[in-house]
């Protein structure tokens, strides 16, 4: 008897390939789109092209790093507290 | 007028009667209770109030403006949706526990003076801890019991602060504090303990995850946005919150990112949240108050949204931690969509609630040039993303297939979180009706196609990051330290110390004082002479053996060399003689 066949289309390698390369597409089209937005920046220092995409790349990649640091220190067992 | 009731009656009296009910009308009962609040708070006129006499104070149980009618709406508007997804519950203690939570809550809200704020406000702790201890679990009651303690602390620092406050000023009104001195800075303090800010923030990390699968949705909405509503009310433009929000912020995020479990995740991400509504009022302007208040109403939405999405995985699997879970698109996707609705708003993705309201912090602090604030707060902004936006529902419902098949969870939850969903995109969408009940008048256009573009920027590259860097964020089975080891591993070093120090120092008076040296005193009182004689002779440098020979042969004391009987009879005889001429002429 063949088994009804399960949706797992998110599983399959060509799928996470194509969402690979959407995400790459999405960010470099929200960068073009810089090009098309009035520049006034706040403070002087944001007014480039793709400043926000700078800022979220850098930003998530420092906080991931430091999160790794400080879990050399913080992490512990799951039964730290019951010892 | 019967309007002019107060709304915290309405859930805290009603919450008596939810024994009585049986059934499925047990349910109903409890999701109709917090809709009438919601209708009468909708009915009740700017201005109006409602004193009582009490003790010589005159107690105001209701204090209607526009601050806290935004808080009375969502309050209920979250608690009726809370009660749908609760609807599985058939146990009268969480209910009664939770109208009695929620409606302190209100209490609080609408409270216009110091003395019943606090009388709701410890209401509130209490009535919270028990939707803690309904888990029945030994984690849940020991994280319970910490849960307590901490806001008795917080609790005594808010008493402490207004009976200063109330003695120095005379008056037991609550508005917008100016001095700073002792007894503001104790009120501060006490309501940060409830706002989660550090150092007292491991309480909520530590306990709402511990809660119910119920429990925790309500218990995500009120203790800190009640907190939210106090320094809104209380402290704006205190400069201090601005650091202490920032700190928030990217507390959050860091042991978001750390964590496992996916109900504290929530519970990490919740700090962050408020880390940017304590910062708004810490810039104080009618932007960011605004802002601050339009974000606790978003957030209370989609933070329950994302509760409810937990829940239902808890619910249905019996497991929260990212490591059991995964591959659950597959046969739980409503509570995948819904639950990334609440993701997406919690991001602030452009099309949701977190967009509209969020923003009008952030320009909070670009129109007073805080530049420093604002760059924490974007990239906060970019790290939400992250933890809740992504971590929450790929680590769950993606990532690696852990062979879970439980089905989708029951219609009632479904109906509830399809609702919460819904509001995040509608007041995405058109944030009018919000904005229009916000304390004060709003000016403001979220959607720009430079607003627009800079967010989406921010987040979709916060995203590519993410799944670059997915292999060093894989979720390994740990637990990370937090302030609550001083209290948790701390309080038993203390207690180590303290038995160590002072037992040992009560060994010692036992073994020196108590047994010792009444031992040597009643021989050296039996044994006068030969003593000092031993003495002497030990000092001089005598041996051990000659010592003993020479007690031997001389034993003066035996000889009646010394007749120790006759002297105490007569001192004894003397004294007696002395008492009795005192006492008789």
């Amino acid at each position: 008897m063949k088994q009804k066949k399960e949706f797992d289309y998110f599983d399959r390698p060509e799928t996470i390939k194509k969402l690979w390369i959407m995400l790459y597409a999405i960010c470099g089209l929200l960068v073009v789109a810089d090009f098309f937005t009035h520049r006034h920046p706040h403070f002087g220092f944001d007014g480039f092209i793709g400043f926000y995409a700078l800022l979220g790349f850098v930003s998530c990649s420092v906080l991931i790093l430091f999160s790794k640091l400080v879990a050399l220190v913080l992490k512990a067992k799951e039964d730290y507290y019951d010892k | 007028m019967i309007s002019d009731f107060p709304p915290a009656a309405i859930l805290i009296l009603g919450a008596l009667l939810v024994p009585f009910f049986k059934g499925n009308a047990k349910n109903w009962y409890v999701i109709i209770l917090p809709a009438v609040a919601f209708y009468l708070i909708s009915q009740l006129q700017i201005g109006s109030s409602w004193q009582v006499h009490f003790f010589g104070f005159d107690l105001t149980f209701l204090r209607v403006d526009k601050l806290s009618k935004v808080f009375g709406y969502i309050f209920t508007l979250n608690a009726t949706a809370a009660f749908v997804y609760a609807f599985y519950v058939k146990d009268s203690t969480q209910h009664v526990a939770a109208l009695f939570y929620i409606g302190s809550a209100l209490g609080v809200v609408f409270a216009g003076d110091l003395v019943s704020l606090y009388f709701f406000w410890e209401i509130m702790a209490v009535a919270s801890t028990f939707l803690i201890l309904a888990r029945k679990t030994k984690k849940a009651q020991a994280a319970g019991m910490r849960y307590i303690l901490v806001h008795v602390f917080g609790g005594l620092c808010l008493l402490a602060g207004m009976v200063i406050y109330i003695t120095e000023t005379g008056s037991i009104a609550f508005n917008a504090m100016t001095d700073r001195n002792l007894g503001t800075y104790l009120i501060l303090i006490g309501i940060l303990v409830n706002a989660a800010a550090p150092p007292m923030q491991a309480w909520l990390a530590d306990a709402y995850p511990e809660a119910t699968v119920t429990g925790g949705v309500i218990l995500s909405a009120y203790t800190t946005k009640t907190a939210v509503y106090t320094l809104v009310r209380g402290f704006p433009g205190w400069e201090i919150l601005i650091v202490v929000g920032c700190i928030m912020t990217i507390y959050g995020i860091i042991y978001a990112l750390l964590e496992n479990d996916m109900r504290r995740i929530l519970a990490y991400s919740i700090i962050n949240q408020v880390g940017f509504m304590v910062t708004g009022v810490g810039i104080g302007t009618m932007m960011s108050l605004n802002g601050t208040v339009a974000h606790a109403f978003c957030h209370i939405i989609y933070k329950s949204l994302l509760w409810m999405s937990a829940g239902s995985v808890l619910y249905m699997t019996g497991k929260s931690k990212c490591t059991d879970l995964g591959g659950l698109y597959k046969t739980m996707p409503l509570s995948l969509i819904f639950g990334g609705i609440g993701a997406l708003a919690i991001s602030s993705f452009p099309g949701t609630s977190g967009f509209t309201s969020k923003s009008l912090i952030i320009d909070g602090a670009i129109h007073e040039h805080l530049v420093w604030v604002w760059l924490v707060l974007e990239i906060a902004s970019a790290g939400v993303f992250l933890h809740a936006g992504i971590k929450f529902p790929y680590f769950v419902f993606f990532a690696k297939d852990k062979g879970l098949r439980p089905g989708e969870t029951n219609k009632p939850m479904l109906i509830a979180m399809g609702f919460m969903a819904f509001m995040c995109i509608f007041l995405g969408l058109y944030p009018q009706p919000l904005y229009d009940v916000l304390p004060y008048e709003v000016h403001y256009q979220a959607y720009t196609f430079n607003h627009v573009v800079a967010q989406l920027q921010l987040l979709m590259l916060s995203a590519l990051v993410f799944f670059l860097f997915l292999k060093l964020l894989k979720r390994t089975e740990t637990i990370s330290i937090d302030t609550d080891w001083f209290y948790r591993k701390g309080g038993r070093l203390f207690y180590y110390i303290m038995d160590r120090g002072l037992n040992g120092v009560n060994a010692l008076s036992d073994r020196a004082i108590a047994r010792a040296i009444p031992a040597w005193l009643g021989r050296f009182s039996r044994t006068p002479v030969s003593s000092m004689v031993t003495l002497y002779m030990r000092a001089t440098g005598k041996d051990r053996r000659s010592i003993e020979d020479f007690r031997r042969e001389a034993n003066p004391e035996a000889t009646t060399l010394l007749p120790m009987g006759m002297p105490v009879f007569i001192s004894i005889v003397f004294l007696f003689s002395l008492f009795v001429i005192f006492a008789f002429f």
